[in-house]
């Protein structure tokens, strides 16, 4: 039933379409190449669903638990008898679930794209760009060996890269881009080592090999927790690399640098790559790897909890500030990936304690709806206003009916407001933190407070505010259908998405875990968010000082915000003044003292003394034959003489 | 002074010999110094022969090294004539020191 053939076709699918759209659709039919990519994801999801069904109604369970399948696989290159790099498909309720995500926003972003990048001087290779990404991130999530999803991570990154840098001819998106690329390299490295130490001590690359191997104890895994290298243990030191790679896509906190720059690239891919899929890919590695971290490992996966709750406090702080609509999501899509770090990090294994661990993978799925919903409304608006700045817009409710409603629904869903999406999510993560680590909890709750003002402050900033002045032309209306089609279903979703019976679909050890609800315990949070959207309604529903005075009664808090915590600055100075003065300069002066002198000191001696005997080639042919002579004469006496 | 010798037949070949570097080295018109290398093939030649009519009388290898150098010099003169034919209607003249112009 789930047979490898039409499941390989998913990935497969759209590097076919780019390959197509970059050799043959960008020359001859440039304008139905949207079209062309928007099917080929069409026919990718509709078979995802297949899967989907089939894995979680039929195929998926062994003895009432889910299992990993591994529907093909193959070796691909051997290192030595058992340590091999396999290409395959895995299949296991996560990597379903994320087949099932990657795949709907793909199509609802491509289908966006329909309308929004109409008239792009370089439309099929922005769709050729869409399907590179989407197969990438397919390899990455449906990886059955960790240096398999360590090559699409990668693929993933450079499609990241070329989709950021789309407008070539502005130097901020060239920045940007490569700043995003240099960032998210200098985290793999991490995950690089992280994979060695991991393969070295477990013997082995694939992923379900390794996790047995390293969570039973057996006197070889014992070796590996006693191995220590700086107090901490080799797999500690694994994990937490393999970790440091994750954080560098997830944009946790001093990895995040590149995420907000990285809204220079068009909003559509802001929406799939930056928001809804490639993001959560460190969130998706942590899970992949949950029973080492959780079995072997605490304190690797403290690190993830502490790394993860203070990205999303620290986020949120900073979202709170800014004025440009998509670093304003972009800094809540840090906070809420943050939340899902933390929900693993305060998560066990198995059964009730399992609780993190699902909820993490629920806010996931429903956070990849709304937030794709918010980037994708935002876009409809940066359309209608060209600006992405808050202060250019305002009492937009009127103008753009659709994008409002929608709008409103995922600020709703992303502020934890019941019935929405994010209120089931934030509550079972909210649930994990109370029972395991008070501290997280507390920091959690002020955090969801935090994010319910900034949503609302950007609510009532583009759509109520003062009245909307068009500056200059401004005759198109809304956006066409093909923009509002995804913005309404991905709003339905929004609503609805919390109504899946998730833990019984997925959770640590594959067995149903039923969640209870408790609605004494939701009330706070709840409470919590509206007192948020109150506070925002109060500053910003009409056009007043109050917002300004507060700013400036915050004085050297606010600015710091604003300034994101002179984050940046402090790499500039890192790499500028340290590293660029203390390494680089020495190196090149090395280089260009010490190399190239000896290189021109030979150079020169050379050149001294051919010049002191040039005036032996006088161009006089007897002259010439004078030194012959000469020469001959010498060697004829030196052979009779001394030759003995 | 009854029988010419071996000594004899080397006296003329150096005295060729050194008559035709003398010539090589001094004379101006190329014409000249061909006539000059030619000489100092001759004497060579001379040299071959005597050494095989007295050391090695049974064997031939002299003989055909002299009829070798004879053809050399036969084509080497033909060549060296295509030269200073070239030489003169670039210079307008044969005087080698006229032809100095392949200098630092």
């Amino acid at each position: 039933m789930l047979s490898a053939t039409y499941i390989a076709l998913i990935p497969l699918l759209p590097i076919a379409c780019f390959v197509f759209i970059a050799w043959v659709g960008k020359t001859w039919f440039p304008r139905y190449c949207g079209l062309l990519g928007t099917l080929s994801i069409l026919t990718s999801f509709l078979l995802a669903a297949t899967v989907a069904y089939r894995y979680f109604m039929f195929a998926g369970k062994l003895n009432g638990a889910y299992q990993a399948i591994a529907v093909l696989k193959f070796q691909w290159l051997q290192f030595s008898p058992g340590l091999a790099i396999d290409m395959g498909l895995l299949l296991d309720p996560i990597s379903v679930m994320m087949l099932l995500i990657v795949t709907f926003i793909s199509l609802m972003v491509h289908i966006y794209s329909l309308g929004y990048m109409k008239g792009e001087e370089r439309y099929a290779t922005y769709y050729s760009f869409l399907s590179l990404f989407t197969f990438s991130m397919l390899g990455l999530v449906l990886s059955t060996n960790i240096f398999q999803i360590y090559m699409f991570w990668e693929l993933v990154g450079v499609s990241s890269f070329l989709l950021i840098g789309f407008y070539f001819d502005k130097p901020s998106a060239v920045a940007a881009s490569k700043k995003a690329f240099i960032v998210t390299r200098f985290a793999d490295l991490g995950f690089l080592i992280g994979i060695l130490v991991l393969s070295y001590y477990s013997g082995t690359l694939d992923f379900q090999t390794l996790i047995t191997k390293l969570t039973t104890h057996t006197p070889e895994h014992h070796q590996i927790v006693k191995a220590s290298f700086l107090g901490f243990s080799a797999l500690t030191w694994g994990l937490v690399l393999v970790f440091m790679g994750g954080a560098g896509k997830s944009a946790m906190f001093p990895l995040h640098i590149w995420l907000p720059d990285a809204m220079e690239g068009p909003t559509p891919v802001s929406a799939l790559i930056h928001a809804a899929t490639m993001v959560v890919a460190g969130v998706y590695l942590v899970a992949r790897l949950f029973p080492v971290f959780s079995l072997s490992c605490p304190s690797a996966l403290q690190v993830v909890a502490y790394t993860g709750i203070f990205s999303s406090f620290f986020a949120a702080i900073i979202a709170c500030t800014q004025t440009d609509i998509k670093r304003v999501l972009a800094y809540s899509t840090m906070s809420q990936i943050g939340y899902m770090m933390f929900a693993l990090g305060v998560s066990g294994y198995g059964g009730e304690h399992g609780l993190g661990f699902m909820a993490s993978m629920f806010h996931l799925f429903t956070h990849a709806m709304f937030k794709a919903l918010l980037f994708l409304g935002a876009g409809a608006v940066i359309h209608y206003v060209h600006s992405n700045d808050m202060k250019d817009m305002g009492g937009l409710r009127k103008l753009m009916p659709i994008t409002h409603i929608t709008f409103l629904v995922a600020c709703l869903a992303i502020a934890g407001i019941p019935p929405f999406a994010g209120f089931f999510s934030k509550e079972e993560i909210l649930q994990a933190a109370f029972q395991n680590n008070r501290l997280i909890y507390i920091v959690a709750l002020i955090t969801a407070a935090i994010t319910a003002f900034y949503m609302f402050r950007l609510y009532f900033s583009i759509f109520w505010n003062k009245a909307f002045h068009a500056h200059g032309h401004n005759s198109h209306g809304e956006g066409g259908f093909a923009m509002m089609l995804p913005l309404i279903l991905l709003g339905i979703l929004s609503v609805i998405a919390g109504f899946v019976p998730f833990g019984t679909l997925i959770s640590s050890d594959g067995l149903p875990l039923l969640t209870e609800f408790h609605i004494s315990f939701s009330v706070l949070p709840v409470l919590l968010a509206l007192t948020g959207i109150t506070l925002a309604f109060a500053f910003y529903k009409k056009e007043s000082a109050a917002p300004q005075k507060m700013a400036n009664g915050m004085g050297a808090i606010y600015r710091a915000s604003y300034k994101k915590f002179y984050v940046d600055e402090i790499y500039l100075f890192l790499t500028k003044k340290l590293v660029f003065n203390m390494v680089g300069r020495p190196a090149a002066w090395i280089d260009r003292n010490l190399v190239d002198g000896f290189m021109n000191l030979l150079a020169k001696i050379t050149e001294t003394i051919s010049f002191a005997i040039r005036k032996l080639q006088s161009g006089k042919l007897q002259q010439y034959a004078i030194y012959f002579f000469t020469g001959v004469l010498a060697f004829a006496l030196l052979f009779i003489y001394c030759w003995k | 002074m009854n029988n010419i010798g071996l000594t004899h037949l080397l006296g003329i070949s150096v005295t060729l010999f050194f008559i035709g570097v003398y010539g090589f080295l001094t004379r101006r018109n190329m014409i000249t110094m061909l006539m000059s290398v030619e000489l100092i093939l001759n004497s060579i030649n001379i040299n071959f022969v005597a050494f095989n009519k007295f050391l090695y009388a049974h064997a031939l290898d002299g003989l055909f090294f002299t009829l070798f150098i004879i053809t050399i010099a036969a084509a080497e003169a033909a060549v060296a004539i295509a030269i200073i034919i070239n030489l003169y209607r670039n210079y307008k003249s044969i005087d080698v020191e006229d032809a100095d112009t392949m200098k630092f």
